[in-house]
């Protein structure tokens, strides 16, 4: 059967006829398979949802108990109509998953976003061999070479001492990117505790209650925050609440904060470049290590993973799905 | 070079000063020599280092890179030399010295050089290849002034900002004898002829303030809209310095060609035609840059006109009294394009301000009040010396676009563009980013929140609502502007909640001020 009949872009997202379910999907569908909680790719109103616990849990807290029609655990080797279907660790955030598709022998597995770096925070990605890789891009470029993040703590941590008097606010999405950073000053050894903007304290919660070490951490939304460090979402930085603190140090941890432009349109002071996605190196690594017989390419950078697989002779194609954002890097 | 390079991106991304200030010390403080002694050339613009142009980077690039790959990346990143230093393929990493590079690029020859550049960029980590190559292009752009640098040297040790500058002009990269020195060693001997030595300076006064002092202790002068300078001339070696100790002969060879004299002297440079000096905007034209076309040399020609000197023939006239220092000014003879500033006639302080009120022509910005018996002492010292500007102008304006500041003012909107009427129209004609206490600032902010209409990046357009009171020092053409004007150091003087903004001024009002 080939691979382009089994799954296939439609207005709505990645579409599995056999099955009759999306992956993604981008609008309210009839079935939908998600691979992780962000909320350009896990969204409400979809009739059933199949997802691994934690990205269940995860789209539950976010979006309240009546998300969907009906929820079910992915768990295992699953069929869903003729279809072999499984869930595989992403790498990415909790609960983040690849997704298998397979038919007639012709595997396709759908990666989502995912990270090879190791992450604290969650399950490390693991390669299923498959006919058909489709892979993200959102860092599909060889200037993306992400360094190792203890470094970016290090920097973080220095300028903490160089400026002990000034707080410091550390932008960091709310789902997996603070935690990840959190987690990483706890393994540097950083243990006082850290204040966190209230739109972070649900899913801190969460990730504590799945075994994740995040040390004391104490509220930020209040009129005397006591930590020199501060996480919060970004948008935190343009609202009000960021009045309260006298001469902070901006920083934000994200893979853009490899380009100066990009950070600097950001008005930040500190970048640190800490990614939950793959860089060039790791992507193109994943490549060859699966060396699956055709690439799909959803969403990023297409351009240069397209040609990137040109001169390896890998035939690749662009998805061109729209609605996939980088907001959650 | 990781430190170098650290250093680099801590002050690209930082925007206060005293923040810059802080990591620059810091960075001199713990970096040996001589690597800090070119990281402060490298700053402060006075390395000089063999240029590479961007199309042997593209060229070396492209050896290592796929070309099509090397051009998305481009397109994205939107600078070469970042680009390079991303896409570069990790070498065998053994992080070279700053020296080491700075050898390269002062020593290396133009057959050998991209050789050198590859292997330089192949032993470098991405922060250490961005900041070679920064070095290699000749394009720091980090903000760092040859004062800021002082001051940062003045931190570490015992010698004072003046007493740096008055040796800096005689020192060579990589200051081994000034960090010497800084770090409680001998002072470097002055090896410099013709060297600047650290201005005085006044503070502003205005009529309740002068009410105190008796004015026959005092001399006045006008204060004319130019920029204050030193020319120095000893031994046959002739400087141009601006206040802070900027070298800029090389931008004023008239001036440098007029300096037929043995001594240093104290007055303002400005354009002149004839007897008349020309507005300030002219003489802008000549500032901040490294030559200068003998068409503008003619067409905006410069001069000095001095109101003070500080050695003359080879006697150090610095604790004498001004008069004493006024008369051998004026005892001088000094050639075309140079001139002295003439002392004012005037009966008490009322009589002072009425000539304030009138001067004779529009190129003088106010009155110059000094003590008599003042010797001339580096720095701002409270009391010898006074100025007393003109009133600024002012315009009604209407605030159009607002940002968000940095530092102590994050989160806060406190960065505005305001526009004046042009028929029907509101026209941009500045920005102004202080002039409102700390209480006003916070309700400008509420405004700026409860008014948005669109929103575009960082900007906020705004509803046009409020008006401002905006207070300027002067105004010039421009044809960077919309509005054709550009104002010198505006500010927000005062919010007029009360006004309408229907009733702010029109451009007419303004372009009448010119």
């Amino acid at each position: 059967m080939r691979a382009d009949s089994i799954l296939f872009p439609t207005e709505a997202g990645l579409y599995c006829p056999d099955g009759g379910f999306h992956i993604d999907p981008l609008k309210p569908v009839a079935r939908a398979l998600i691979t992780h909680g962000h909320s350009d790719h896990a969204r409400f109103g979809h009739g059933a949802v199949m997802a691994t616990a934690e990205t269940l849990e995860i789209m539950r807290l976010r979006m309240g108990e009546g998300f969907a029609g009906t929820t079910q655990v992915a768990a295992g080797n699953m069929r869903i109509g003729g279809v072999s279907v499984g869930f595989h660790p992403a790498g990415h955030v909790l609960g983040s998953s690849q997704i298998s598709v397979e038919v007639g022998g012709c595997r396709i597995v759908v990666s989502g976003d995912y990270a090879r770096q190791p992450n604290p925070t969650c399950a490390a990605f693991q390669p299923v061999p498959c006919d058909v890789f489709v892979t993200e891009a959102t860092f599909g470029l060889p200037v993306f070479r992400f360094p190792d993040p203890a470094g970016q703590v290090q920097k973080l941590l220095a300028s903490m001492a160089e400026f002990p008097d000034r707080p410091h606010l550390v932008g960091a999405y709310a789902l997996g990117k603070a935690q990840h950073v959190i987690a990483l000053l706890r393994e540097a050894g950083y243990d006082a505790p850290i204040a966190v903007h209230g739109a972070l304290k649900t899913l801190c919660e969460y990730y504590v209650s799945r075994g994740v070490n995040l040390g004391t951490l104490v509220p930020a939304s209040v009129d005397e925050v006591a930590a020199q460090l501060v996480i919060a979402p970004p948008p935190a930085f343009a609202s009000p609440w960021v009045q309260r603190f006298r001469d902070p140090v901006l920083a934000f941890a994200s893979g853009w904060m490899a380009v100066r432009a990009r950070a600097r349109q950001r008005g930040v002071e500190l970048p640190l470049i800490i990614s939950d996605h793959v860089d060039w190196p790791a992507l193109t690594a994943t490549l060859t290590e699966l060396a699956p017989g055709e690439v799909w390419v959803t969403h990023g950078t297409e351009d240069g993973v397209i040609r990137w697989c040109e001169l390896q002779q890998i035939p690749a194609r662009p998805l061109r799905l729209v609605g996939y954002e980088d907001e959650a890097e | 070079m990781k430190a170098f390079a650290a250093l680099l991106e801590r002050l690209a991304f930082t925007s206060a000063r005293n923040a810059k200030l802080q990591i620059l010390q810091h960075y001199l403080e713990r970096t040996p020599d001589p690597d800090r002694g070119w990281a402060l050339a490298a700053l402060t613009g006075e390395l000089e280092l063999r240029r590479v142009t961007p199309s042997l980077l593209r060229t070396l690039a492209a050896e290592r890179v796929d070309e099509q790959l090397l051009a998305l990346s481009y397109d994205f990143v939107g600078d070469l030399a970042e680009t390079i230093a991303l896409i570069w393929p990790d070498g065998a990493e053994d992080d070279p010295s700053l020296s080491d590079a700075v050898t390269l690029l002062r020593e290396t020859g133009k057959a050998a050089l991209p050789g050198a550049i590859a292997a330089m960029l192949d032993r470098l980590v991405p922060s250490g290849r961005l900041a070679f190559l920064k070095l290699a292009t000749g394009n720091l752009r980090i903000g760092v002034s040859a004062r800021m640098a002082r001051m940062a040297l003045a931190a570490m040790g015992t010698p004072s900002v003046p007493e740096i500058e008055e040796i800096w002009h005689g020192l060579t990269p990589p200051y081994d004898a000034l960090f010497h020195w800084l770090g409680g060693g001998a002072r470097p001997e002055r090896a410099a002829l013709a060297p600047f030595r650290p201005v005085m300076l006044a503070t502003p006064i205005d009529l309740e303030g002068l009410q105190g002092l008796d004015p026959t202790e005092f001399v006045a002068e006008w204060k004319w809209d130019g920029i204050r300078v030193q020319a120095v001339s000893e031994g046959g070696v002739r400087r141009l310095y601006s206040r802070s100790g900027e070298d800029i002969s090389h931008a004023f060879p008239d001036v440098i060609a007029a300096m037929d004299f043995d001594g240093t002297v104290d007055g303002e440079l400005i354009v002149r035609r004839g007897d008349e000096v020309a507005p300030f905007g002219e003489l802008q034209r000549r500032l901040n840059r490294r030559t200068v076309s003998k068409a503008l040399l003619a067409s905006h020609p410069a001069g000095l006109r001095l109101y003070d000197l500080l050695l003359w023939q080879g006697c150090d006239l610095r604790t004498e009294p001004l008069t004493q220092r006024r008369a051998v000014l004026e005892a001088a003879q000094f050639g075309e394009g140079i001139d002295l500033s003439p002392l004012l006639d005037f009966a008490g302080w009322e009589g002072l301000a009425a000539l304030r009120a009138n001067p004779p022509v529009a190129v003088i910005e106010g009155v110059m009040i000094k003590r008599r018996d003042s010797a001339y002492v580096s720095g701002r010292p409270r009391g010898p010396w006074f100025k007393w500007k003109r009133d600024p102008m002012v315009v009604d304006a209407v605030l159009l676009y607002a940002q968000r500041g940095h530092g102590k003012r994050s989160g806060f909107y406190s960065d505005f563009t305001f526009g004046l009427w042009d028929g029907d129209d509101l026209v941009p004609v500045g920005k102004a980013y202080f002039g409102f206490t700390d209480a006003e600032l916070r309700e400008l902010d509420r405004f700026v929140r409860q008014n948005t209409v669109e929103r575009y990046g960082p900007v906020r357009a705004l509803a046009a609502k409020l008006v401002v009171e905006v207070a300027f020092e002067g105004l010039n053409r421009s044809t960077r502007h919309r509005s054709g004007v550009a104002m010198r150091f505006p500010r927000i003087s005062r919010i007029r909640w009360d006004k309408p903004a229907a009733e702010a001024d029109h451009l007419s009002a303004l372009e009448a001020m010119l």
